[in-house]
């Protein structure tokens, strides 16, 4: 497995903002994805892992292997991290074949073993009748296993991902989570996949670390993210999350029910631990956990319909206010007729409704 | 009159022992200059340039004050091998030299930064020693570049005259090279000689150019391979 905390400062230029990195992370045999937007420090701490960065302090272990010591100076080279890096671009030496460019990464092994170990890396990967030719005389799905090929040969203990799927098209990418998922089930490492796809990071993922201008605001498990992001950052960037601001009228712990101010409405909802009368809180509930209604009733909040979005299995209702409402197409066709005619009220479930911490400051 | 080719051969082999010379020494230093950074850098980039902007002669005067025969350098040369080092072709081709190392250190160090930084870390995190990165990725990723340098570098160091001059002097058959034959003879109202010498340097170095040209245009293509 692989464990660390790091930081590095990159303190504000003439032509640019200043970062900060400052992370503590680990990731066990599996996938663990690390998820955030752009410049939030996630390839950073890829980059750190490997060697081609060196953190202000702080230490990274692979395995029983101290690969930084800030403190007591150890900074192993990249060539000593046994990691396997996989490049956004691939980095497939442009002059060498295929099999120049596996075998120049199983440079390592003795002669025998070095051509064995090519020949089945080839057949894995499905690269058998490539293996003379040269980069750019491949498809973008077999550059894409050739480096992934290349990283593996010499058997690394740990698998770095660098955005994988930027730039693949729809069926590349399935091509792609179908390859990761294999290479989860065959390799017991730790495969760290950076992305900022979170699609990619329910499907593939074991855990989730979330970043957020180099932190790591929240992680989990995918099922636990989704049940709760834990914080509004969280949800935020994960996406997919009504989040409201709401405050706390009542609340009955026998019952395991609290009575609160939501957009203006007063609401039942779950009881939240640690709140007072009066606090404010902010909460969550998943589109899909909202129901659409035609006429007034408990926990239900009368709404203008903005716009409507067609997805795959169902009508994505937009009513503006952070109150968006996934309905299932035969539930909206019953619906759509009367809710023009009488307009439509949003139901918030009381038990949908789930707490979010705020971001702290400290990681 | 025959004409005495002496003085083009002279000038093709100083300038090829001169080019070999500036090639490893010119790529070790770009590699220092394009990779480490230590005390000092800017300075060496400097006095590798410097003699690129020196009038010829102020460069082939420093040279004689440190290989001349009364320097450290000149006498434990005469010491060793029992002649002076001053005003033979080994001097013309230190000479030489320093004329051509310029331009193969900028250049070199150019195409070495120039390689994509991905491929280098590939290479490390893939287990590749420096040497081996060194030789296996970074110079053929820019070997055109180069070679189109060391090509400039050739012609350049055919080409020296005031430094030569200085610290080779003019002796004929020993140590006069082209540029300086060409000059003894339009000195001496030797026509014939310096127009053949003058058309035969014009079109080796037009060749030259011609190729260092071909080797440039075609990095800015797709990388094939060789």
């Amino acid at each position: 497995m692989i464990r660390g905390n790091i930081a590095k400062r990159f303190p504000p230029g003439p032509e640019s903002a200043g970062f900060n990195l400052d992370v503590e992370f680990e990731a066990e045999a599996g996938v663990t994805a690390l998820y955030g937007p752009s410049g939030s420090g996630k390839t950073l701490t890829l980059d750190a892992i490997a060697g081609f960065v060196k953190p202000d302090s702080g230490r990274v272990l692979l395995d029983d292997r101290i690969l930084f010591d800030a403190r007591s100076g150890v900074n192993l080279a990249p060539q000593e991290r046994t990691c396997g890096y996989v490049f956004q671009n691939y980095a497939l030496f442009p002059h060498m074949t295929l099999r120049e460019n596996l075998a120049f990464a199983a440079h390592s092994l003795p002669r025998l073993e070095r051509h064995r170990r090519i020949a089945e890396q080839l057949e894995r990967f499905k690269l058998t009748g490539m293996a003379g030719r040269y980069p750019h005389e491949l498809s973008g799905g077999q550059k894409q296993r050739s480096s992934i090929a290349r990283a593996l040969i010499a058997n690394p203990r740990a698998v770095l991902l660098d955005e994988p799927a930027r730039g693949l098209d729809e069926a590349l990418r399935m091509d792609l989570r179908a390859l990761i998922q294999e290479l989860r089930a065959g390799l017991r490492i730790p495969i760290l996949l950076v992305t900022h796809d979170p699609e990619e990071c329910f499907a593939l993922a074991d855990r989730v670390l979330i970043y957020d201008a180099g932190r790591i605001v929240h992680r989990g498990s995918p099922a636990e993210l989704l049940r709760t992001p834990g914080t509004a950052d969280a949800a935020r960037l994960l996406g997919g999350f009504n989040v409201y601001e709401a405050e706390v009228l009542a609340l009955d712990p026998g019952r395991q029910t609290s009575r609160l101010r939501l957009l203006n409405e007063e609401l039942s909802g779950p009881h939240l631990r640690g709140c007072f009368k009066g606090d404010r809180v902010t909460v969550c509930a998943r589109p899909e956990e909202l129901q659409l209604a035609t006429q007034p009733g408990e926990n239900r909040i009368r709404a203008a319909l903005r716009r409507t979005v067609e997805r795959p299995q169902s009508i994505r209702a937009d009513f503006g206010n952070d109150l968006i409402v996934d309905v299932p197409r035969e539930v909206w066709s019953a619906l759509e007729d009367s809710g023009k005619r009488s307009g439509w009220w949003v139901e918030i479930p009381a038990r949908s409704l789930r707490q979010l911490g705020r971001t702290s400051t400290l990681n | 009159m025959a004409i005495d080719w002496f003085p083009l051969w002279l000038s093709l082999e100083v300038a090829a022992c001169a080019t070999g010379i500036s090639l490893i020494l010119g790529i070790w230093l770009a590699w220092l200059l394009a990779n480490r950074n230590f005390a000092g850098k800017e300075l060496l980039d400097a006095l590798t340039t410097l003699p690129l902007a020196l009038p010829p002669t102020v460069l082939g005067y420093y040279l004689l004050v440190v290989i001349g025969r009364a320097s450290w350098i000149g006498a434990a040369w005469e010491k060793i091998t029992g002649s002076p080092l001053v005003f033979t072709w080994r001097a013309a081709v230190i000479a030489s030299t320093l004329h051509a190392i310029p331009l193969l250190v900028k250049s070199s160090r150019a195409a070495l930064e120039n390689v994509d930084r991905a491929f280098e870390r590939a290479a490390r995190s893939l287990g590749a020693s420096e040497w081996r990165l060194f030789w296996r990725v970074s110079i053929p990723l820019a070997r055109r570049p180069i070679a189109a340098a060391t090509a400039l570098a050739f012609a350049r160091s055919l080409g020296d005259f005031g430094a030569t001059l200085m610290v080779a002097g003019d002796i004929p058959g020993r140590t006069q090279t082209a540029a300086i034959a060409i000059y003894d003879a339009v000195e001496s109202g030797n026509t014939l000689v310096a127009r053949t010498l003058v058309i035969v340097i014009s079109l080796l170095t037009a060749a030259i150019v011609f190729l260092a040209n071909r080797l440039e245009q075609r990095r800015r293509g797709v990388i094939r391979p060789a």
